[in-house]
């Protein structure tokens, strides 16, 4: 049941249309900044391939131009 | 899902978006998040505990969540100065190495070329009995202990006690002989004390951060994020001057390359260019300065047993001045690749009374075959200038690894050094015997070996038992080739304490499990003269024992029980308490216990119950006694050295067998040799392997293809990597760069164990490869 935080970096002018993008999905929780373009998103699912087909569907968003992990937890496991 | 599973999960997002948060800050400076986002995790049954981080010398304050007797989490401590609750990708992820599934838990002894698990005292008894029976044999010095810059005070201390003062041997040196003793050098040579003048305040005051070889958004990059902040808010400027492009270039206001060796010759022509713009400040020089020159063509150390003693004579200002005639910017410009405009530039930057300069190093300038040379050579520009020991003006050497300040260089764990002193000085060896309660005569007066010298010692047979703890050398040190082969030799035998399984315990007759940072009490010293302190955390697995218990019982076992009368419990604190004895004083007197568990460290000299930040400027140094504003009381006559010291090439340089020229160093994931954070899946993950960056030009004329493998050979051995293009850094042309931290891709198999004759600290930024397609 992984968790993971991303840094969600838009493409120029991009930011609400990707904040938008990404709060569609269910399983995202997005944090945007206030004073500069990035978001943060913290990813929960039940599995890893659920995880890995999320972090596809999230690379494919157009308005999106680079994400980079920050950390994953594994849970209940590594409790 | 159960409540309690849904709150769990709760928190971890926290964490999670949290440890996101604190890595956007370390790239966005400032960067803001709505109030109710980050109104924190919620508690439940965490107790926070504060420490310094595991990882660098920067030195992070962190507060561990520990519940249930177990760490959960890692926060960056708001309270803490260094680093104001910031911490970067490492020190976030530093707990999730401890459950690694191969983390040395109990003793291995090697019988019939099989590790043994074997009971920790049977172990210890073992190692006591070895170490006794080599002494007895073949006299004190065939044994050698090994430490680190990354040991505890206490366990640098018991070293060094058990060594010089128990057996008497100075056959002690530590891992940071590869990373700071030219620092140790250059301050000693200029400054007569070690260690910086200033404080990380600095960042808050400078006009310019001058970086020299110093990539510091990977290798400090809480302090860069720091400076960036500062260049954000405030206009301050950052000029990167190194041989490679790096990150640390990209988020500059202007990167200036040289080629490697050559900074030594730019440090002169900016020197050169100050004194000939009249930028000098006179009555700083004047009052406060004296002129010296030392040996030339010093060698390099390349042959066993070599030996360099440096000679000092006085100089005057006029004779100084015709030296540089040599270096001017267009003579400089020639070789060393760096415009006419550019050193000019520089210079500018120095010599303009109205910016106040921050100059800092760390590798670049330290492993370098001149590398007290090139540290003096800085110090002269600040010294002519006056820039030194005041809020945002100073040079600022910083270190590597976490304690190497406060373990290897105060304590001293170096074959010459004592915690007071050096060796060689009567005063310094009484004073050690009378804390010790040891005979003086005990203590030889004379150094024995350096790191590099200590494995020659191992390969030619005359060590023949070696300890080494929280530290892989086997991997850290230069020419593996040779000190692989050496360490698996009938004739030595080894003992490796550490936390997890390492190349260098691979070649072990006996590991010794050793407890983690946090599963142990110590004191760390940083880059600024902090000392921080913190207690056990939580339990060690299985007979883990922290370091210096290990050596305590070991001396005890060998008969010098008496010389440590430390209970198991309270050891750490009862050895700070003995040691700091040693520092009394205004010039180094360090932080009572009390203060150093209330708060988040303390700077010395701690005098009258307060950091002292700005250590030679009478405004903020109570040690400063001679009546003016400045006072390098290092010195006997209170004046701080211009050393005349001149360009001399590199011990091998690129030629048409080997026309590369090979640097290494670290990348942000991975401490070090790797043996922690690649067992952290993030960072591992972030980083999996080595890899040898290239410049395009070079690959397209050698076919290579990012990614494909390439053969890296000097004369001492090679190395297989993946080649990297245009990826995380980018090489000038005709140089290549490889991180060491992967020890399946040994690329110290490559370097050279060339070292500066005067620090003895091996340069690992220059030697001569060929690279081909595999
Ligand atoms: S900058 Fe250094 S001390 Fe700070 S968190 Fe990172 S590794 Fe730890």
């Amino acid at each position: 049941m992984p968790i993971k935080s991303y840094l969600a970096h838009p493409q120029e002018d991009k930011k609400q249309a990707l904040f938008e993008a990404l709060s569609k999905i269910e399983q995202c929780e997005v944090i945007p900044a206030k004073n500069e373009d990035l978001l943060i998103v913290v990813t929960d699912t039940n599995s890893q391939e659920e995880e890995d087909k999320l972090k596809k569907l999230m690379e494919n968003i157009d308005s999106l131009k680079l994400l980079s992990m920050v950390s994953g937890f594994n849970t209940p496991k590594n409790d | 899902m159960n409540n309690t599973l849904t709150n769990r999960r709760s928190f971890i997002k926290k964490m999670a978006a949290l440890s996101a948060m604190t890595a956007a800050a370390s790239l966005f400076p400032g960067i803001l998040f709505a109030e109710e986002q980050i109104k924190g995790i919620p508690d439940g049954d965490l107790e926070w505990k504060k420490g310094p981080c595991r990882f660098c010398g920067v030195g992070c304050g962190i507060l561990v969540g520990v519940e249930n007797g177990k760490a959960v989490a890692v926060k960056g401590d708001p309270n803490s100065s260094v680093n104001k609750g910031l911490l970067c990708v490492k020190g976030y992820h530093q707990i999730m190495c401890i459950q690694a599934s191969d983390r040395l838990k109990y003793a291995l002894v090697k019988k019939n070329g099989k590790y043994v698990e074997t009971p920790l005292d049977e172990a210890l008894d073992l190692v006591a009995e070895k170490m006794k029976d080599t002494i007895e044999k073949h006299g004190k010095d065939s044994v050698a202990m090994y430490t680190s810059g990354q040991s505890t005070i206490p366990e640098g201390y018991v070293a060094s006690k058990f060594m010089k003062g128990a057996i008497g041997t100075n056959n002690l040196d530590c891992n940071a002989r590869l990373c700071m003793a030219s620092a140790v050098t250059g301050f000693l040579t200029t400054f007569g004390a070690d260690e910086p003048m200033g404080c990380y305040e600095d960042i808050d005051h400078a006009d310019y951060f001058i970086t020299w070889g110093n990539n510091m958004a990977e290798m400090h990059p809480v302090l860069f994020s720091r400076m960036l902040e500062q260049k954000n808010r405030r206009g301050a400027k950052i000029i990167d001057f190194a041989t490679r492009t790096t990150r640390s270039s990209m988020a500059s206001n202007k990167s200036i390359l040289f080629e490697p060796q050559t900074d030594l010759a730019v440090a002169n022509a900016i020197c050169y260019e100050i004194i000939k713009n009249g930028w000098v400040n006179k009555k700083f020089v004047e009052e406060h300065v004296n002129f010296n020159k030392g040996l030339t063509n010093i060698g390099y150390g390349l042959e066993d047993k070599f030996s360099f003693k440096d000679k000092a004579t006085k100089i005057n200002f006029e004779e100084y001045k015709a030296f540089l005639a040599d270096y001017t910017p267009e003579k400089v410009a020639k070789y060393s690749r760096v415009s006419v405009k550019d050193i000019k530039y520089l210079a500018a930057i120095y010599g303009d009374p109205n910016k106040k300069v921050v100059s800092y190093w760390c590798m670049g300038m330290n492993q370098h075959t001149r590398g007290t040379w090139i540290n003096n050579l800085v110090y002269n520009i600040h010294l002519l200038t006056g820039k030194i020991s005041q809020p945002g003006n100073g040079p600022f050497s910083l270190t590597g690894q976490p304690s190497a300040c406060g373990t290897a260089r105060e304590v001293g764990t170096f074959t010459h050094k004592l915690p007071k002193g050096v060796v060689t000085n009567k005063k310094h060896r009484e004073l050690a015997a009378k804390i010790w309660k040891v005979p003086v005569d005990r203590i030889p007066s004379k150094p024995t070996y350096h790191a590099t010298e200590m494995f020659r010692a191992v390969d030619r047979g005359d060590i023949k038992f070696i300890w080494t703890q929280v530290t892989n050398p086997l991997v850290s040190l230069p020419k593996t080739s040779r000190y692989r082969p050496a360490m698996e030799k009938e004739s030595c035998f080894v003992v490796v304490s550490d936390v997890f399984p390492t190349p260098t315990s691979d070649v072990a007759d006996v590991i010794l499990p050793a407890s983690w940072h946090i599963e142990k009490s110590g004191m760390y010293g940083n880059s600024e003269r902090r000392t921080q302190q913190w207690d056990k955390m939580i339990e060690g697995p299985g007979e883990t024992k922290p370091d210096a218990w290990m050596t305590i019982e070991v001396a005890k076992r060998m008969g010098y029980g008496d010389l440590f009368p430390y209970s198991e419990e309270n050891h750490a604190e009862e050895i700070y308490n003995e040691y700091i004895q040693f520092h009394k004083g205004a010039k180094h007197g360090m932080a009572p216990l009390e203060v150093l568990k209330e708060q988040s460290g303390a700077i010395w000299p701690y005098v009258n119950g307060k950091s002292t930040q700005w250590r030679f400027n009478a405004e903020y140094d109570p040690a400063c006694t001679n009546g003016k504003d400045f006072h390098f009381y290092g010195k006997k006559d209170g004046k701080a050295v211009i050393w005349q010291r001149p360009y001399e090439p590199a011990p091998e340089v690129p030629s048409a067998e080997y026309p590369f020229w090979l640097n290494t160093g670290r990348v942000i994931e991975h401490w070090h040799t790797g043996s922690m954070t690649r067992r952290i899946p993030v960072l591992h993950k972030a980083m999996p392997n080595a890899y040898l960056e290239l410049h395009p030009e070079d690959a397209k004329t050698l076919g290579i293809s990012n990614g494909e493998n390439v053969k890296v050979t000097s004369k001492r051995g090679s190395c297989i990597m993946p080649a990297s293009i245009n990826e995380r850094g980018l090489p000038t042309k005709g140089q290549v760069f490889a991180p060491f931290f992967d020890e399946n891709l040994m690329i110290n198999d490559v370097t050279i164990d060339a070292f500066c004759p005067i620090s003895k600290e091996p340069d690992y930024k220059k030697c001569a490869v060929k690279v081909e397609k595999v």
